[in-house]
């Protein structure tokens, strides 16, 4: 027993910020100890990319080949990659809230909202390494940005960002549902039509009538038309500025809703 | 310490429903600071809505209930800042070592990173987890991870700790670990609330014990006064050959004036009795006839049969797995 006793501190301002901090670092710190659990961010994207480029990419591009469809798939792939990613943090929260760890944290005298905000914190390490890994792969493939390296790395911020705004719906559902099981089969439900029904793996018109309407509406197809407008070429300021209005929209929505089903979890 | 309340906590009428299930059905309890409160009942009896009420994290439907003075609802915040809640309330996280599970709760009280640091070295410490100190909690035994709870629950210097079974699935060794740890924490002022399934312990532990059965307290007092109210004491002799189990049967049937239950397995016979004047008698026969004893007490009835005789059923266990895997609801 060490004489001094180290005496808890006071609370001060500002004080949810480091503590938002903290819990991000164990976020970060629990990826380094379960490699495993990188799985759909690391190898998922490089198996979907092998596949769409290599198994369908011929089909798809009609006679241009698998080159010729790489920069048209990779921006698209993208987007479906993160877009998966997101909903790994609305099980991991579910994951938490199951095995007692939150109840810890709400036991303590800290900030309520610190411990959704170091999940999303922690997760964007994980979203950031599913770009990156993904975008290194299309680059040893071929890919090269046709726009400058600058709007490159823009449209890599973007995706990002997209990421951090829809995860909120994750984590609100994370926090609704009783089972990681139940987060993960609806997480299925929805990410399956929004990603496939969209403009990433096929030009939108060559859809029948019905699945334009939907894709016409769909957040995932401005976002992918913005992705290749900065990777590539092409119209950016339409699909650009509705792509932020939905980022707003998601966070504005779905952040306050999780925030009360945090409050009313017991 | 932040208050000088003689009371540490304090429930009136608590009452907890979900849907048509009711946990709480009115609950009254008070703790007098520096006091163990062992909280005794079968599972669903309500022990851990009730303790998840009074620390903050569950609302009650009725009733309120002060903790350090504080009120669990209004002053949430307050109350967060004196108690400590281990195992099923508030578990560690498994995929993390056990320093860095320590530092964190550290880090978030507002340690340092240093004094967040020192605070963790000197819990493992503590709780003789200095080796295993960098293992993730999800390779620790038993005994170690009920360990690592108390440490993470003690790392902001509560007043007031929650124990939820702090010793359900550990060996007699580990065990008595728990406990010494407990009495220490009692010896520098520390007050306690225990729940436990287990009679021994709460006899062991506590200074005042409260049975719960189906939402409702059935029954408190002085582990002392609640053997009482539960009735008769019993007469054991255990002799050393168990072929004069039946010679002493015969002795303290003619003693007592009662037929005593002979328990061929443990060598043991046992009569109640309404005091202890039949003793002497039965000593000087034994005396008389030659017969050595192993055993002759005269014993107050065991928690288990007390908390029979006071709710009509028996205490049902439960295994040790199904407590933890009933954790955070």
């Amino acid at each position: 027993m060490s004489t001094a006793v180290i005496e808890r501190p006071k609370t001060r301002p500002f004080a949810w910020v480091q503590q938002s901090l903290t819990l991000a670092w164990r976020n970060i710190v629990r990826i380094r100890q379960n490699p495993e659990a990188l799985a759909d961010v690391t190898f998922q994207p490089i198996i979907f990319l092998a596949l769409f480029l290599f198994v369908f990419g011929g089909a798809i591009s009609q006679g241009a080949g698998w080159r010729g469809y790489l920069p048209v798939l990779l921006p698209g792939l993208l987007v479906q990659t993160v877009v998966f990613a997101t909903m790994g943090t609305g099980v991991g929260l579910n994951d938490d809230f199951a095995k007692g760890v939150f109840d810890r944290f709400r036991s303590l005298p800290i900030a309520r909202i610190s411990p959704l905000i170091g999940a999303v914190l922690g997760d964007a390490v994980r979203y950031s390494l599913s770009i990156i890994v993904l975008m290194a792969s299309g680059f040893v493939l071929g890919f090269r940005f046709q726009n400058g390296i600058g709007n490159g790395l823009l449209g890599m911020l973007i995706v990002l960002l997209f990421a951090l705004s829809m995860c909120w719906i994750w984590v609100w559902l994370g926090l609704k549902l009783k089972t990681a099981q139940g987060v993960q089969g609806i997480a299925f439900l929805v990410m399956f039509p929004l990603t496939f029904g969209s403009n990433i793996f096929v030009p939108a018109d060559t859809l029948p009538g019905f699945l334009q309407a939907f894709v016409k509406i769909s957040p995932i197809t401005y976002l992918v038309d913005t992705e290749r407008a900065l990777m590539g070429g092409g119209a950016l300021q339409k699909p650009l500025l509705i792509t932020l209005a939905w980022m707003v929209g998601l966070v504005a929505i779905f952040a306050p809703l999780a925030i009360r089903a945090y409050r009313r979890r017991t | 310490m932040t208050t000088s309340h003689q009371v540490a906590i304090e429930a009136v009428g608590l009452v907890k429903k979900y849907g048509a299930t009711t946990a709480l059905a009115g609950v009254d309890l008070t703790v007098p600071t520096g006091t163990v409160l062992g909280v005794l009942g079968p599972n669903g009896a309500g022990k851990t809505t009730a303790v998840r009420i009074l620390g903050t994290l569950l609302q009650p439907d009725a009733g309120h209930a002060t903790v350090g003075g504080y009120d669990v609802v209004r002053e949430a915040g307050k109350v967060r800042e004196i108690i400590g809640l281990t195992g099923q309330y508030a578990s560690v996280d498994e995929d993390m070592s056990g320093r860095r599970n320590l530092a964190m709760i550290g880090r978030l009280l507002g340690y340092s990173r240093s004094q967040a640091k020192e605070r963790a070295d000197e819990l493992l410490e503590r709780f003789e987890l200095v080796d295993a100190g960098d293992r993730i909690a999800k390779t620790y035994s038993g005994g170690m991870r009920r360990r690592l709870d108390l440490a993470a629950s003690l790392v902001g210097h509560p007043s007031i700790l929650y124990l939820d079974e702090p010793t359900t699935g550990l060996d007699p060794h580990a065990r008595n670990g728990v406990w010494e740890t407990v009495r220490d924490l009692v010896l520098d002022g520390t007050t306690v609330l225990l729940t436990t399934q287990y009679l021994e312990e709460a006899d062991a532990l506590a200074d005042s014990l409260m049975v719960f059965d189906k939402g409702r307290v059935v029954a408190s007092g002085r582990p002392a006064e609640l053997k009482a109210q539960a009735g008769k004491q019993s007469l054991d002799v255990r002799p050393a050959e168990p072929a004069h189990l039946e010679r002493v049967a015969a002795i303290v049937t003619e003693a007592v004036g009662a037929r005593p239950s002979v328990d061929v397995v443990n060598t043991l016979v046992s009569v109640p009795v309404s005091d202890g004047t039949s003793m002497p008698v039965v000593v000087r026969r034994l005396d008389e006839a030659g017969i050595a004893v192993t055993e002759l007490s005269l014993r107050l009835p065991s928690l288990d049969e007390v908390f029979l005789a006071l709710t009509g059923h028996a205490a049902e266990e439960r295994p040790a797995d199904a407590v933890l895997e009933g954790a955070g609801r």
